[in-house]
């Protein structure tokens, strides 16, 4: 996994508890967004799961002994989710998945790479396009297959790909 | 018998001699005694008896002090061939620290006088009197009754209702007198205070005029000092019939009297110190938490430079009217600058300053977006707000 850069905010400790005044405040979550997107863009981790947000460095810094609260947390992936960063999984908000670039960004990546890579009118498995040899330089390379297959359904509805399931695999024809 | 005493029967102090009578004969209890014939003086707070020209020259009788008396009665005459009339009079126990007399001890509570030669004054009247009066009392000739049941006895003889309501008027006398007497300390603490805030008037003038003989920290402390001692003429409740007139005029002083203290701590004072300061200062005219608050919600229509603030947090202070928040907001961000980071308590110690004070200090900056706060276990610290200042 690459070491991430943590912004200077991570080790401010009022960085910690949401702030109260409003203009602050938004400054703050800007903050936060940035450095969610940017935790997950360079761990690849798309899956976050609040309940367990605290066993991972990026709630919580132990060198200064602070901790995002949970409220804190979930109003951050609320924010994200707001524009289309960030989509929970249950109801109970617990399981999220974080985009770092939004479904509609990564739809537009994969269709570019397949219009580039001539694999129009083709038949290309998920296992192919986040880990087969030729996407290996592509940024959506090793992406968690729930987040793909997101973004290939937004493909589908813009009429630009259809998915095709068989056996326990599944595949993508673009068009 | 024993009662009686060696005493001089020249009048003493203010003494009065009542009546005069001859040919009296004294009896102890029912026993006759060598004491016959002689000649008797009643005062106003002792019976005299001498031998036939002893009390004239001066010379050392016999005397029952009148504070004995309990009961007089005349004796009924059982032989009429006898001209005599005796009268019984009725005696309290012995004093202590009582002087010598003639008699050590004896066994009868009562004396009697008889009067051979016939009575030329009403004895039984003017002996009546002379108790009623008790001059003793303010001659203060032997001790004062102090006991109940010798008070009690003493006014055996004064039955109904005039003596119920005598009763109730000298329990109202001594009560007031108690009651006066415990004042009277106060009143003289009252006195001497004026004294003070008189000299401490002049020393601080003494001090304006050789400033530069002492530092400037003598100077300002000792001013302290000075400023703290005392309102010499507070107002107080009682001197107005009007509520309102009293609110204001009280409002009034407050403003007076704070308006330096509080520009000192920095314009803005929490009613808790005010009202410590003011009763201080006040010193026995105590002021109620609730006429202070009255007074002081007055002062902003009054317009005496000072004004009540309420915080959102509910804490109410006292501040100069013309208190500057943004001022307030720009010190406190210059101090965290320069600490980095700071809990009310330290702000407060840094300041000198109440906490509470402090507290809304530092939330008013937060408020200007001046100030972020870093919630943990350690309670809340206040930061510069690096997330506006601070370029990415």
């Amino acid at each position: 996994m690459a070491e991430i850069e943590w912004p200077w905010q991570y080790s401010f400790p009022p960085f910690f508890t949401i702030q109260p005044h409003a203009e602050t405040k938004a400054r703050q979550l800007q903050a936060w967004r940035t450095l969610v997107l940017n935790f997950h863009k360079v761990s690849k981790q798309s899956l976050l799961d609040v309940r367990e947000a605290h066993q991972n460095s990026l709630f919580s810094n132990s060198s200064i002994d602070r901790k995002l609260p949970v409220e804190g947390i979930l109003l951050v992936l609320e924010d994200l989710q707001k524009t289309g960063n960030a989509e929970p999984l249950d109801k109970t908000r617990n399981r999220w998945l974080i985009y770092w670039h939004t479904l509609e960004e990564w739809a537009a990546l994969i269709y570019s790479w397949a219009q580039a890579s001539g694999s129009l009118n083709s038949v290309c498995t998920f296992f192919e396009l986040v880990s087969g040899d030729d996407t290996t330089d592509q940024e959506f390379y090793g992406l968690d297959q729930e987040v793909l297959s997101r973004a290939l359904q937004v493909l589908e509805s813009q009429k630009k790909a259809e998915i095709i399931s068989f056996d326990d695999n599944q595949g993508v024809k673009f068009f | 018998m024993d009662r009686f005493e060696y005493a001089d029967p020249r009048p003493v102090q203010s003494e009065e001699f009542l009546m005069r009578e001859n040919g009296v004969k004294l009896y102890d209890g029912d026993n006759k005694t060598t004491f016959e014939g002689g000649e008797a003086v009643v005062s106003n707070t002792r019976i005299l008896w001498g031998r036939p020209g002893d009390i004239p020259r001066g010379q050392t009788c016999i005397c029952l002090p009148l504070f004995y008396v309990v009961f007089i009665e005349e004796e009924q005459r059982t032989f009429s061939f006898s001209s005599a009339r005796k009268f019984v009079l009725h005696l309290s126990e012995p004093r202590q620290g009582k002087a010598q007399g003639p008699v050590t001890w004896s066994q009868y509570n009562f004396v009697k006088l008889s009067f051979k030669e016939g009575l030329h004054h009403d004895f039984m009247a003017i002996l009546q009197n002379a108790l009623v009066m008790r001059a003793w009392e303010k001659l203060q000739l032997g001790p004062t009754p102090a006991t109940g049941s010798q008070s009690m006895a003493d006014r055996k003889w004064r039955s109904g209702i005039v003596g119920i309501e005598r009763k109730i008027e000298e329990k109202h006398k001594a009560t007031d007198e108690s009651i006066s007497l415990a004042f009277q300390d106060l009143s003289r603490l009252m006195n001497m205070a004026k004294d003070m805030v008189a000299i401490s008037r002049s020393i601080s003038t003494k001090i304006r005029e050789k400033q530069g003989d002492i530092t400037e920290d003598e100077t300002v402390r000792f001013k302290s000092y000075l400023l703290s001692l005392g309102i010499d003429d507070p107002v107080t409740r009682g001197a107005f019939s009007n509520q309102n007139q009293y609110f204001q005029s009280l409002s009034r002083q407050l403003a007076q009297i704070l308006e330096e203290p509080i520009k000192e701590v920095g314009g803005m004072m929490s009613m808790a110190d005010v009202y410590c300061r003011v009763n201080r200062a006040r010193g026995l005219e105590l002021l109620s938490p609730e006429d202070l608050m009255s007074a002081c919600r007055l002062m902003s229509t009054l317009q005496l430079g000072l004004c009540l603030r309420t915080f959102d947090s509910g804490a109410t202070v006292l501040q100069l009217s013309d208190h500057n928040d943004s001022i307030i907001v720009e010190n406190t961000a210059a101090s965290l600058e320069e600490h980095g980071s700071l809990s009310a308590t330290e702000l407060a110690k840094v300041l000198g300053i109440s906490v509470l004070l402090a507290k809304e200090r530092l939330l008013t900056t937060e408020k200007q977006g001046k100030a972020c706060r870093d919630e943990s276990l350690e309670g809340v610290r206040f930061y510069s707000n690096l997330f506006l200042t601070r370029e990415e």
